[in-house]
């Protein structure tokens, strides 16, 4: 497959890109530079300004200031060109639930330009290849979360894209059907499609993405790729939960003596510290049942979202803003 | 543990499936206005298959209507029921297919708050395809609420004197001012942030608007304040238009102002319409 490279443009090339609701900035001046064939993670809370991002890219929704280029092309003056090279996913942009899964697909193949035949047989080919070829002839208001996924996807790519957004595609997905997305994500990309990745999840992030840009109030205030945006968080955390929330004071005093900045979780038995090396993390432990400490269980983890943003913004990554977030789905 | 491994595995061939699935798409040419408005209008007349709840509640609340009015009030208005079921059916088939355009209206709120609207925004093609597409596809709901009042009527005995000819210009005329009627509904179903508040509205327009008209009784009998209003009710001039073409002799005068009618709706609001959709957040 031929891909549009003679143009070594950037897929998406954005600067200073502003959009007001009422008094909130839900994007507050976001720059933006993603190389084609690439998956771009945007990271960050409900109402951070993720979505409102991803629509002015995708020339649903006009910046009040700034501007962006998709592969050349200006979203404000040559919109229409835009549309023919991206397409949306996720929360962004719905399947409608009262037609089938199949008549969705048709409907979506005859609107991109395929005559009725072949909008027939893309239809079946992409139900078959998403696993819904059984529940093609059923409304898709009787579908599972994850097939309604899987279709929303399939309903992105019937004509394949340059450039896709996906908006939290796996929010909601039991572990199984998050794989499902994941392979398909990763399987798109390897046929060249430039991906814009909207997750409140790092390890989404992680496991995708080859760029990560984390979005707070509107701002972008960390970018880089996942490594290094994890080696300026810490690599890791060592989660310790007691038996006895008594010993905690105790277990603060032990721990402390191997790792640095041992932090009390609310959880009044529960502690945490920063910790990327596995030895380190046993010798710990060992130390606090050394020391007669009972623990119910431990863990070392990648540093979550909360993480990452406590050690960004010096602010845990809650759900601020929840007025910006529904003028966000309303809009 | 097996089963995680059988999940990765059928993972896998979807997989497969899905590199073959889109290595081969080559983009077709765009659809062309016209396709893009025809297929829209194919999803219009899918929904009438699969949600017949909706056309159903439009066409009992008439057939109810017909049967009270003509059974209970009919002697004492017209002095026989099967007089006043003359005179009261062609009104009735102009209230249904009225009623019907409300839901225009609601299908397009429902099509934006579950981001339906979005997808199809994205989209290469022409921009008011979905509306133009959803409001003539809609016209087959209108003539399937207006067949079902015509046969109901005929059913409890009513005849047209032009026969099924005139019959079917009346439902013809109504169908006309309905679509021009429905651009009112989808500006209101952008306007209001719910399918219900666009229901309720709407309803709350057209209710009054058909009792203050000459469907159910002549305006010679109300006091002159509501008869001069009943006389300048579009859908009074709707209802004796459709009377005269049912009856045979063709009113002239009232099917002009009727398609100019429906013409100016439509001039105002499809272009508004279109406006806020367009524009919209």
């Amino acid at each position: 497959m031929t891909q549009m490279t003679t143009n070594p443009a950037l897929a998406i090339e954005a600067e200073g890109l502003v959009k007001v609701f009422g008094t909130t900035r839900a994007v507050d001046g976001v720059d933006l530079s993603v190389a084609g064939g690439t998956v771009y993670g945007v990271l960050g809370p409900n109402g951070a300004g993720k979505t409102t991002t991803i629509r002015m890219l995708a020339t649903l929704l006009r910046p009040d200031s700034g501007s962006a280029r998709v592969f050349g092309h200006d979203i404000a003056h040559e919109a229409d060109a835009v549309r023919g090279l991206v397409s949306l996913t996720g929360q962004l942009a719905s399947v409608d639930e009262d037609l089938t899964g199949r008549e969705n697909l048709i409907l979506l193949a005859r609107l991109l330009g395929l005559k009725r035949p072949q909008a027939k047989e893309r239809a079946g080919e992409l139900l078959d290849a998403f696993g819904l070829g059984e529940a093609a002839g059923r409304l898709v208001k009787h579908y599972s979360g994850g097939m309604r996924r899987r279709l929303d996807i399939a309903a992105s790519i019937v004509v394949t894209p340059q450039l896709m957004f996906l908006d939290e595609p796996t929010t909601g997905l039991d572990p199984r059907s998050r794989n499902q997305v994941w392979d398909i994500i990763r399987a798109l990309v390897s046929e060249g499609t430039t991906m814009l990745l909207c997750t409140q999840y790092l390890d989404e992030a992680d496991q995708l993405a080859d760029r990560i840009a984390v979005i707070d109030h509107g701002k972008v205030i960390a970018e880089g790729p996942p490594a290094q945006l994890k080696a300026s968080v810490g690599s890791g955390t060592l989660h310790v939960r007691l038996l006895d929330p008594e010993q905690r004071d105790e277990a603060e005093r032990i721990l402390a003596g191997v790792l640095e900045s041992v932090h009390l979780e609310a959880d009044p038995a529960a502690l945490s510290a920063p910790c990327g090396d596995g030895d380190r993390a046993a010798e710990a432990v060992s130390g606090l049942s050394h020391a007669g400490v009972r623990i119910a269980d431990f863990s070392l983890g990648q540093p979550s979202l909360d993480e990452v943003f406590l050690a960004l913004t010096g602010h845990a990554a809650e759900e601020h803003d929840t007025e910006a977030d529904s003028k966000e789905r309303a809009a | 543990m097996s089963t995680a491994s059988i999940a990765r595995k059928d993972a896998i061939a979807e997989g497969e499936k899905l590199r073959s699935a889109l290595a081969s798409t080559p983009r077709p040419p765009r659809a062309s206005a016209l396709s893009a408005t025809l297929a829209f209008g194919w999803r219009g007349r899918l929904k009438v298959k699969h949600v017949p709840e909706q056309l159903l509640d439009v066409t009992i609340t008439p057939v109810m209507f017909v049967v009270m009015f003509t059974y209970l009030f009919g002697g004492a208005i017209a002095g026989s029921t099967g007089e006043y079921l003359d005179y009261i059916l062609p009104g009735i088939l102009v209230m249904s297919v009225l009623f019907t355009t409300v839901y225009s209206g609601v299908a397009l709120n429902t099509d934006v708050t579950k981001g339906v609207v979005d997808r199809f925004r994205s989209l290469p093609i022409w921009s008011p395809a979905p509306l133009v597409g959803s409001a003539l596809g809609d016209t087959v709901r209108y003539l399937i609420a207006g067949t079902v009042i015509i046969v109901f009527g005929v059913v409890l005995g009513y005849r047209p004197d032009a026969g099924v000819p005139g019959a079917a210009a009346a439902l013809v005329l109504v169908v006309v001012f309905a679509f021009g009627l429905s651009w009112v509904f989808t500006t209101l179903g952008l306007l209001l942030r719910t399918p219900s508040a666009v229901m309720n509205a709407g309803f709350m327009a057209i209710f009054p608007l058909t009792f203050l008209s000459n469907v159910f009784v002549e305006p010679e009998t109300l006091p002159s304040v509501l008869e001069a209003f009943v006389n300048v009710n579009p859908i009074s001039t709707l209802a004796n238009a459709s009377r005269g073409l049912m009856d045979g002799n063709v009113p002239g005068g009232d099917v002009a102002i009727v398609l100019g009618t429906a013409a100016a709706l439509t001039a105002v609001f499809a272009p508004l319409t279109s406006h806020l959709y367009r524009s919209r957040g």
